[in-house]
């Protein structure tokens, strides 16, 4: 089991949601978050005082998978959130030890689809 | 002069001031959030850049006696419009009492147009091409229905306050934008729910307030005239929100509060060019007809055809304007304005006829110009921002601010 972390421009989240659906992962949590790396904020201006290096919108994914659906969420992700840009974003990956669906308190891969 | 006549004249005036801001939040509310500030914005330069344009010369060329096509240039900065009353227009205000609240009305009509480009439409092409639209759209319809001399006037069109000036006018304008500025990036497959539907209705609330000025004002005195103006005005608007309320409840299952402040302010829309023309009963009809009409034209005409008047400035404002002044021509009576005309109901079907050509000429000329001059802003200017920005928003690349903030 992975949990995939990705983290992307707002506006490519349709498009990401909607690859997601073609290869049959449809659960996802979303969450608004700030933040940037390389690529710069865009300068803003308030009573003519200028704020530049501010933080840029960001929506991050999480999802957790089983072994073989890794590589296609991640192949996923990228078709719907590539714009060939600066600032197009990231996705981790990473070990997921265990996993607990609430409701019927089943565990492991049987709790993650 | 009257000074009862005076007072409330300069009051409708503020009236239908705070209906452009009222038309930023009925409008802002509905826009992404990357994009808000670029509605109010717009509405608020319009308040501005429209305001110095009608005292400059917008006013001469709409009200000074010129051609039956488009006022003088002989009041221009106000040149012989003082403070005593001008006859033509009305004898019991000052001339320029009549000029401040006529000034409001162009301010708000190019603002209506905003909702057909918002969220994709460069700032600067919008100032060029409102201003270029005020003075060669606006001034001289304004001049046909409601100047000395003009044309429809003269023809006997009636048009209380608006309907063709404003509402056809902008709506059609409208529509013609869409066309040319194209859908918003992802428009169909991805809708985009309003960021904020207490903004927009906060707006429709200011703006029903604002049209009692804008309605009961157009009497020009503090009269019975006015007075069926204000009633009708309340009514018709009531007629409709509850009707497309009750139209999305049929069709949709539920009502909602979008569907029943969109359905009041169509029926203000259509109320306009009679209210001072035709009885409660009468404004019932048009208002609840009004929701038809504009409930069919958002919600099934839009869809199907698949162009982007994002924000219905079209499909309530024209259609709603349309419907208005032909309703008009149908429900006008003597006996509530023994100065007008009776309209197709009242055994006067020649008023009917006269509202058509009335509607059809605004219909015609408005979208021949506007085509012409959106064509020109766009070949000069671009009147489209680069897909990066619509990305972001305009909010940040047009004017680089923020509405709100994610973390303090």
């Amino acid at each position: 089991m992975k949990l995939i972390i990705a983290i992307i421009k707002p506006h490519r989240l349709e498009e990401v949601k909607k690859e997601l659906y073609k290869t049959e992962v449809n659960l996802i949590t979303v969450s608004e978050v700030l933040g940037h790396g390389r690529q710069k904020g865009i300068t803003e201006v308030y009573r003519g005082v200028k704020e530049s290096g501010n933080l840029l919108r960001k929506v991050r994914l999480e999802i957790a998978v089983n072994d073989d659906f890794v590589k296609p969420t991640i192949n996923a992700i990228i078709k719907g959130a590539k714009t060939g840009e600066i600032g197009d974003g990231k996705i981790f990956v990473l070990d997921l030890n265990d996993c607990i669906r609430i409701r019927t308190e089943e565990r492991g891969s049987a709790a993650i689809g | 002069m009257n000074s009862g006549d005076t007072a409330f004249v300069l009051i409708s005036a503020g009236l239908v001031m705070l209906m452009t801001p009222g038309l930023a939040f009925f409008y802002g509310g509905m826009v992404r959030r990357k994009n808000v500030l670029a509605v109010l914005m717009q509405c608020f330069t319009i308040l501005c850049v429209l305001s110095l344009q009608w005292v400059l010369f917008g006013y001469s060329l709409s009200f000074s006696p010129g051609n039956g096509f488009i006022g003088g240039l002989n009041w221009w900065g106000l040149n012989n419009v003082g403070l005593m009353p001008y006859a033509d227009y009305s004898s019991t205000i000052p001339h320029q009492a009549f000029m401040i609240f006529q000034a409001m009305f162009a301010v708000i009509t190019p603002a209506l147009i905003i909702g057909a480009f918002a969220e994709r439409m460069k700032f600067s092409s919008f100032l060029i091409f409102t201003l270029l639209w005020a003075t060669l759209v606006y001034d001289p319809v304004c001049h046909w229905v409601w100047g000395t001399g003009g044309w429809l006037k003269n023809l006997g069109a009636l048009d209380f306050a608006g309907g063709t000036v404003v509402h056809i006018n902008a709506g059609i304008a409208a529509l013609v934008t869409v066309f040319i500025i194209g859908k918003r990036r992802g428009y169909i497959n991805r809708p985009n729910p309003p960021h904020n539907l207490p903004f927009t209705v906060l707006g429709a609330a200011l703006l029903w307030f604002g049209w009692f000025g804008f309605n009961s004002g157009s009497a020009l005195a503090a009269n019975g005239i006015a007075v069926n103006a204000f009633v009708v005005t309340n009514t018709a608007a009531a007629a409709a929100g509850l009707g497309w309320a009750v139209l999305e409840w049929i069709v949709n299952k539920k009502p909602t509060v979008f569907g029943i402040v969109t359905g009041a302010v169509a029926g203000l829309v259509a109320i306009t060019p009679a209210a001072g023309f035709v009885s409660a009963l009468s404004s019932i009809i048009i208002g609840f007809s009004a929701s038809v009409f504009c409930f069919l034209a958002v919600s099934i005409v839009k869809p199907k055809f698949g162009y982007d008047d994002s924000l219905d400035a079209f499909g309530v404002h024209g259609i709603g304007g349309i419907w208005g002044a032909l309703a008009t021509g149908l429900f006008a009576s003597k006996i509530i304005n023994p100065g007008a005309a009776d309209g197709l109901f009242f055994g006067n079907p020649q008023q009917f006829l006269i509202q058509l050509a009335a509607v059809s000429a605004v219909l015609v000329y408005s979208f021949t110009v506007t085509f012409v001059i959106y064509k020109f802003v766009d070949i000069f200017a671009g009147v489209r921002v680069s897909e990066k920005s619509e990305d972001i928003g305009l909010d940040l690349t047009q004017h680089h601010e923020g509405a709100y903030t994610v973390l303090e």
